[in-house]
């Protein structure tokens, strides 16, 4: 693919309307390759992983540095799905993922609405305390954090996981400015028709903020998905790990069988990388419309 | 570009400014709150009770074998901190992988956007490759970069050795961990920036670049007089959002050095953890958190500053 594009873009992106300057073209084909090279460099660790993951082990320990595999084998991708215990770790990736994107969806939301629409007394005053959890790094919290999990025995439980990424100021003001640019006559129409606060958000505003959900939740997801520090922290029996904290075991475990911890790394990214196919451009709008990072 | 991060949130919020005095009726206090509950409930409980907590504990001596806060220390652990070169070593690794990561991942995720942007076709094809590590956990690339670090046979090793230079011990060598993190991170984390670039070039219209041709503006020249200056927002986002992202580092360190070799990588977040969890002592490391917390502080104000005054 990458390959194809090196002939045709020169053609394609000269100017339509002036003569074609030769420099300029020659200029164009110098970006194209320069972009080729730099993708390539950004292909190779992958590469590299699975290449690794489907070779059988004597090869990798004789011949490292060989791409071409005439042997090409599942057997480590087979050894770490049925002996290791990646398949609990995917579960438990998952429901803490998923419960946590849906938790926060819902509770931010409806504070972003409070914030945005509903003019209460107060709403200064809690709108500095939300923004205040912009300025707080979540890893200067790990300490009093861990005392009060061990204190509330949820040390290795999903609650550890959920409960404090559920929380996050960026969510309520992402919701908040996108309830804040609707029309203001949809609330005002359904409170005269007599509707309640919770109704004209549930029924009306809810639905309508699909942009900001979508992004909210996939942008909670992948961040529990891939969260580690804490994780590490308060998930130490193993059938509770999630992947990121369970495949920090698998090196240690594996020693050098390099096949299996390619493949454990490979297995690991996996969803995500499929997530990251299916919702691409949701992903790409999210971070260019917030800034999350 | 309506970027959260970087302006002002309440500014953001047309509706939170034109309340009217005695605009909240009793009705609308009662919902305004029974909307909030849910979020401040466990905002409360699990950040900002935990944060006031943190800067409890650390005023005492504190250690999680036994329960309590431990015997009231005054600023001791402060000037415990402060005078702890190990503390300010820690600072200054962590000092030294933003130095080493923020410019590259500023500069080539600029560069790269600029490359992006000016093609037409396979445009999802680069996006793809440069994004796609950004979605992977952070253990994956660790294993992955770990391999391709091993000396003699991994493959940086084995390529440096084919073009007749010597190969580092990449991660075992003090003069080079530091620098084989930061590559990681860069291959790593760049996406992230790459898209919010992609994102503020498609910002700027294409009639400024075809009224700069008629005028006789060559490609330098419309880089130089309309790129670069347009960007400069996003310029001035991309780089505070990375410098607050290279000051949070650990993962990756903890991956693949564990701080090491002989403490020589060792981030500050690594620092808490160790005196925290290892060697139990809850208040000096929650004194260390609030010293490293009020450095994030102070970045992040003087970017706000510099961000404001630009805009």
């Amino acid at each position: 693919m990458a390959t194809l594009t090196v002939p045709e873009a020169p053609i394609r992106t000269a100017p339509a309307k002036a003569p074609v300057d030769p420099r300029h073209r020659a200029f164009t084909v110098l970006c194209v390759v320069v972009l080729v090279v730099f993708a390539a460099l950004w292909l190779v660790p992958m590469v590299w992983a699975v290449d690794t993951s489907i070779r059988p082990e004597s090869e990798i320990t004789t011949a490292p540095a060989t791409w071409w595999t005439s042997h090409p084998t599942l057997d480590a991708y087979r050894q770490v799905l049925s002996a290791g215990r990646m398949p609990v770790w995917y579960l438990n990736s998952f429901l803490v993922a998923l419960l946590t994107a849906v938790f926060a969806v819902v509770v931010c939301s409806m504070a972003g609405f409070a914030v945005a629409r509903v003019r209460f007394r107060g709403r200064r005053i809690v709108t500095g305390l939300v923004l205040a959890g912009l300025l707080i790094p979540p890893q200067t919290l790990i300490m009093p954090q861990f005392q009060e999990f061990a204190g509330l025995h949820l040390l290795n439980t999903y609650w550890a996981l959920i409960l404090p990424s559920v929380p996050t100021s960026v969510a309520v003001f992402v919701f908040a400015s996108f309830f804040a640019g609707l029309p203001g006559e949809l609330a005002e129409s359904a409170r005269i028709d007599g509707a309640g606060w919770f109704r004209v958000y549930s029924r009306i505003f809810l639905p309508l903020c699909r942009p900001a959900a979508s992004a909210v939740f996939i942008f909670t997801f992948v961040w529990s998905w891939n969260n580690f520090l804490w994780p590490l922290l308060t998930m130490t029996s193993t059938e509770v790990m999630t992947i990121p904290v369970g495949l920090n075991v698998v090196q240690d475990s594996y020693g050098i069988r390099y096949a299996q911890v390619m493949a454990s790394a490979v297995l690991g990214a996996l969803p995500l990388f499929a997530v990251f196919l299916v919702v691409q451009r949701r992903i790409v709008e999210g971070i260019a419309n917030t800034g999350i990072k | 570009m309506s970027a959260t991060a970087a302006a002002p949130p309440t500014g953001a919020l047309p509706g939170v400014r034109d309340t009217p005095r005695g605009a909240g009726t009793i009705g609308q206090t009662r919902a305004g709150f029974g909307l909030l509950t849910p979020f401040l409930v466990l905002y409360l409980a699990f950040l900002i009770g935990p944060a006031l907590y943190g800067l409890l504990m650390s005023f005492f001596d504190g250690s999680s074998v036994r329960s309590g806060l431990g015997p009231f220390a005054g600023f001791g652990n402060y000037t415990e901190a402060l005078t702890s070169s190990d503390f300010w070593s820690s600072m200054w690794h962590t000092v030294l992988f933003t130095l080493l990561t923020t410019p590259p991942l500023v500069l080539v995720a600029l560069a790269l956007a600029m490359l992006t942007d000016r093609i037409r076709r396979g445009r999802w094809f680069f996006r793809l490759v440069f994004f796609a590590p950004y979605v992977m956990p952070v253990t994956c690339v660790g294993l992955v970069f770990t391999w391709m670090y091993v000396p003699q046979t991994g493959l940086f090793a084995t390529w440096l050795d084919a073009l007749g230079l010597p190969a580092p011990a990449w991660l075992a060598d003090p003069n080079w961990a530091m620098i084989a993190v930061a590559l990681m991170t860069v291959w790593w984390t760049i996406g992230f920036n790459f898209v919010l670039y992609l994102a503020g070039l498609q910002d700027i219209p294409r009639e400024l670049y075809e009224a700069a041709a008629v005028d006789g503006a060559g490609p330098g020249a419309q880089w130089r007089r309309i790129t670069v200056p347009l960007l400069s927002r996003t310029t001035a986002l991309v780089t505070m959002l990375q410098t607050i992202a290279s000051l949070k580092v650990f993962d990756q360190i903890y991956l693949l050095t564990v701080g090491g070799p002989n403490y020589s990588t060792r981030p500050v977040i690594e620092y808490i953890y160790d005196v925290g969890f290892t060697d139990f002592r809850t208040g000096y490391g929650a004194a260390a958190s609030m010293l490293y917390f009020v450095v994030i502080l102070a970045v992040s104000a003087v970017w706000f500053a510099i961000s404001r005054r630009r805009a």
